[in-house]
């Protein structure tokens, strides 16, 4: 079968944007997307758009009522923090399978303030800070207070994912913030769950990205110039876990993603040059630095104070600035990851930029469990 | 009137007997022995279709992570441990761990817990009010 292409990608600078509207912010990165691949809408075949907190609001059709109502067949997704990655998950497969040569995918939105998870809900009385924690920062210290039991992971380790991630949201404009976080400013931060403190939590903003996928013969047809090749997808969902009923894994899905994601794409994590992983929380990037094989179990701890993973080290992770910088608005966050890989690819990320990267990883993780994983590769 | 309205259980799993103690109930799949909280159709694990049968889960069991809630939703008391417990015998819970200082210094994985039941310091819309589990250190 033939290869995917990424023709055009391009994100918002994300942000708060209270005055407008979830059509118009992905209505924005597509535009964006579209003319990076010197494309118009009246050249999509389909448009994949993920979006979480309006799931039933139609949001791809109401952001072609912004840009071009063509007719196309729009799917939508939700898929918890993994949607903008599945719907180009989706959007991916169409094109592999030949349906169609040319489709657009939009991740898009628009977020509340304050604590995600821990609704609880339904009959009697509300379980939160009762039964434990449901919050997200809860969680996922829960997930990694694991490693640390195992690993003798500390504190100062968890937070300095923090500044590193930050350090490198310096370097990109896009970034919700552009603003250093030195160790103790991280440490002493505001405590939200043992281990992390408000610095060591992604950052909830209103965002958008978008990308155009082509088939290869449209694609060379067009010229390969700035293409990307997509050389693996993979999605899992959460296999059965002895303690998943109260504590959600997000490292068996991630591993098991990883495996498919690499066999396809016929690599390994070796030689893998930048990744962008879901740091949704600075504990969960530990995790997933052995998750992902970028070492080996037990190491991420070594891996983090050694600065393997900081731009310019063996595997930098979240050039980007990752979540907990550049802000994590669920429905385009795994759009924004392809986005930034793609940039590094292309050679197009500047003071980020890492040097000669020929192949990246996207990774994310929506609870629950769902796990998406790219591969992509430059091709000139 | 009714002068003593009974207890709700705070969870389907945390059974109330007409006579003796309350505990915390699983359904344990007769073919892989896997134990959930609350029933369900076929077992997660193996796939077995039925076959549960009900389990009397131990008041004892060890910390296996725990984390540190110093901000959650408004109304509810801060700080607290969130503990993630694995009973003896099999079952993993999650609940509040009280009767220890809330800080990484006196809370240690591994720990050996003690469940115990008490009445919720909340009421439902209608004023019923509800028994609920906390875990403790076990001495």
């Amino acid at each position: 079968m033939s290869d995917v292409y990424i023709l055009g990608t391009d994100m918002i600078k994300f942000g708060r944007f209270p005055d407008r509207t979830v059509p118009d912010l992905g209505a924005e990165a597509a535009l964006l997307a579209l003319k990076d691949a010197n494309l118009g809408i009246q050249d999509m075949e389909a448009l994949y758009c993920g979006n979480l907190y309006q799931a039933s609001a139609m949001v791809g059709q109401r952001i072609l009522q912004e840009i071009g109502q063509t007719g196309i067949p729009v799917v939508n997704t939700a898929n918890a923090c993994a949607t903008g990655a599945t719907a180009f998950r989706e959007a991916w497969m169409a094109v592999k399978a030949g349906v169609y040569d040319l489709v657009l995918v939009v991740g898009v939105e628009q977020m509340g303030k304050g604590l995600l998870g821990g609704g609880g809900g339904g009959k009697g009385i509300p379980r939160e800070g009762l039964l434990g924690s449901g919050t997200m920062p809860s969680v996922f210290a829960e997930a990694g207070m694991e490693h640390a039991r195992k690993y003798g992971t500390t504190f100062e380790q968890f937070a300095k994912v923090s500044v590193k991630n930050h350090h490198h949201s310096t370097m990109n404009p896009k970034a919700r913030y552009q603003i250093e976080t030195p160790l103790e400013e991280v440490m002493n931060a505001e405590m939200i769950s043992y281990p992390n403190t408000k610095l060591m939590c992604s950052v909830n903003v209103d965002g958008s990205a978008a990308a155009v996928l082509a088939s290869e013969k449209k694609a060379r047809e067009l010229g390969l110039g700035r293409a990307v090749r997509v050389r693996s997808s993979a999605l899992t969902s959460d296999p059965w876990q002895e303690r998943d009923l109260v504590m959600p894994d997000v490292n068996t899905c991630t591993r098991k993603a990883a495996k498919t994601a690499y066999e396809m794409a016929g690599v390994g994590p070796e030689d893998i040059d930048l990744v962008e992983l879901h740091d949704c929380f600075a504990t969960a990037e530990i995790l997933h630095y052995e998750n992902l094989g970028l070492c080996g179990d037990g190491e991420a701890g070594k891996m983090i104070d050694e600065g393997q993973t900081q731009l310019g080290g063996r595997i930098p992770v979240n050039c980007s600035g990752g979540l907990l910088s550049k802000g994590h608005p669920l429905g385009a966050t795994g759009v924004a990851n392809i986005y930034e890989v793609a940039t590094h690819l292309r050679g197009e990320a500047e003071k980020r930029q890492v040097e000669g990267a020929k192949l990246g990883l996207t990774h994310v993780i929506g609870l629950g469990s769902a796990c998406a994983i790219h591969v992509l590769e430059k091709v000139s | 009137m009714a002068e003593a309205q009974a207890l709700l259980p705070v969870v389907d799993y945390l059974k109330i007997p007409d006579d003796g103690d309350p505990y915390l109930e699983g359904a344990k799949c007769g073919n892989c022995g896997a134990i959930y909280l609350g029933s369900r159709r076929a077992c997660s694990k193996c796939g077995t279709v039925g076959g549960f049968s009900s389990e009397k889960l131990s008041n004892k069991g060890e910390l296996y992570v725990f984390s540190i809630v110093h901000r959650s939703f408004p109304g509810i008391e801060v700080p607290y441990v969130s503990a993630v417990v694995d009973l003896e015998g099999g079952g993993t819970v999650k609940g509040n761990l009280i009767n220890v200082e809330p800080t990484p210094e006196t809370v240690k994985p591994g720990m050996p817990i003690e469940v115990i039941y008490k009445t919720a310091p909340r009421k439902d819309a209608e004023g019923n009010e509800y028994l609920t589990y906390y875990f403790q250190p076990r001495g």
